[in-house]
């Protein structure tokens, strides 16, 4: 492991931490965690085996243990942030926020698998892996995933989080 | 409703991409007498879009040089074991600090990219900010550094708890030749906060912030960020999030920072 192989894996760690905390700092904070924590345990990855899963498991054990803790005072504060544009000039924005606002309310374990799937394009076996659940629980997350999402957006007027509209 | 032979999974497959080629033809076969079907699989591939569009830029932000800094495998500690766990760490942060450094033109982004206007309204000004704020605005002041003197200790200490609703009090650090000049009381975030003033026999001087606002969030190893001229190591342990800040080398500050932490550290 080398340090050069997760300076390339920062850029999508940072990406799907930021998609399923929804908060920039949070998320941040999350990834060095990660980062912290692998190299502590680097001992414990086998050379050749995939470096990017293995850090996505790391980042979710970290992120179960802090679920386990007390409510965390910043929680509240997750929707405002989620709110914040982050490309302010695209052109589709209402649809955008819709689905980020979406992506909001749906089950943190859901959220996981439809993000792996869906931004970082993890086969379904892989997504079992990382998170250490039998495939079949994925297919089943996926699916529930996708049509609460489907059905949030379906019935919501286009331009309900008008706060982030130019 | 769909036949047996084309399942929920093979929808999903379909949406990404993961069939093989002959079930493909099938799943669009199928596809195309289910319209109701079809609509929802629709959905789907424009979530998937949608969340692309949304996130994908993510992946071209600069990197903040402290995350980058975290891709360093830590060094090897070379100091004696008595607190060897935590030293580890702490020469972490200093590498990482080094490679900082080396990154050289980074920070300058850093304030601009990570302190976006929306984020500060949103959740107020990071630990390590706030603290080299207040640490730039008080620690030159010749006249009044500080509310209250060291000499006044017992009220200070009494004056500041009160106030976080928490006990405070200054840690001693004579070891690392700097001697409380005294505390002050100020806003934070939300609430209350708790700086402290050391000097050294130079007149060089640093600030221990203390603050419980991160108060339930989990606790972390030491972060370091630099604001400005102002380098900054900073926790969250327990009840109290810490900021220690001067102007001083990191590597000086890395041992300040050490001494802080043991001495709370024995005091729990």
């Amino acid at each position: 492991m080398d340090s050069r192989d997760i300076l390339v894996e920062i850029p999508r760690l940072r990406r799907y931490a930021r998609a399923l905390l929804g908060d920039r700092a949070a998320a941040d904070d999350l990834v060095q965690d990660t980062l912290e924590r692998a190299w502590t345990r680097f001992a414990q990855w086998r050379a050749g085996s995939d470096l990017r899963a293995w850090l996505f498991s790391i980042m979710h054990n970290l992120r179960v243990d802090q679920l386990r803790r007390p409510a965390l005072p910043t929680e509240t504060l997750d929707e405002v942030a989620g709110q914040v544009p982050t490309r302010p000039t695209q052109s589709d924005q209402l649809e955008v926020m819709d689905i980020e606002s979406a992506l909001r309310q749906l089950p943190e374990e859901q959220r996981e698998v439809l993000l792996l799937v869906g931004l970082d394009d993890m086969s379904y076996a892989e997504v079992a892996s990382t998170l250490g659940i039998p495939l079949g629980t994925v297919m089943s997350r996926l699916s529930r995933g996708r049509e609460r999402l489907r059905q949030i957006m379906a019935g919501r007027q286009p331009g309900a989080s008008l706060r982030v509209v130019k | 409703m769909k036949p047996q032979v084309i399942s929920e999974n093979d929808l999903h497959a379909y949406v990404d991409g993961a069939l093989p080629a002959a079930r493909l033809a099938e799943v669009e076969d199928w596809l195309r007498g289910e319209p109701a079907e079809a609509a929802r699989v629709e959905a789907y591939r424009a979530q998937k879009a949608a969340l692309k569009a949304l996130f994908d830029p993510v992946l071209a932000e600069p990197l903040p040089p402290e995350l980058a800094s975290f891709a360093e495998r830590p060094a090897v500690d070379p100091l004696p074991a008595a607190h060897a766990g935590w030293r580890a760490t702490s020469l972490l942060r200093l590498a990482a600090s080094l490679v900082l450094a080396l990154l050289g033109g980074a920070a300058g982004w850093l304030a601009h990219g990570h302190y976006a206007a929306g984020e500060r309204l949103a959740q107020g000004l990071p630990l390590s900010h706030q603290a080299a704020v207040a640490h730039v605005v008080y620690s030159p002041d010749v006249r009044r550094p500080v509310e209250v003197a060291a000499d006044q200790e017992e009220q200070l200490v009494k004056w500041l708890s009160k106030r976080l609703g928490a006990p405070v009090s200054p840690p001693r650090l004579g070891v690392v030749g700097y001697e409380l000049v005294g505390g002050r009381l100020l806003p934070g975030n939300s609430g209350p906060v708790a700086q402290f003033m050391y000097q050294d026999g130079s007149g060089q001087r640093l600030t221990l912030y203390v603050t419980t606002e991160g108060v339930g969030k989990p606790e972390t190893g030491f972060r370091f960020a630099r604001e400005g001229a102002v380098n900054v190591f900073y926790w969250i342990d327990g009840r109290f999030g810490y900021a220690l800040s001067a102007g001083i080398d990191k590597g000086e500050l890395a041992k300040v920072a050490t001494a802080v932490y043991d001495q709370l550290e024995k005091a729990k």
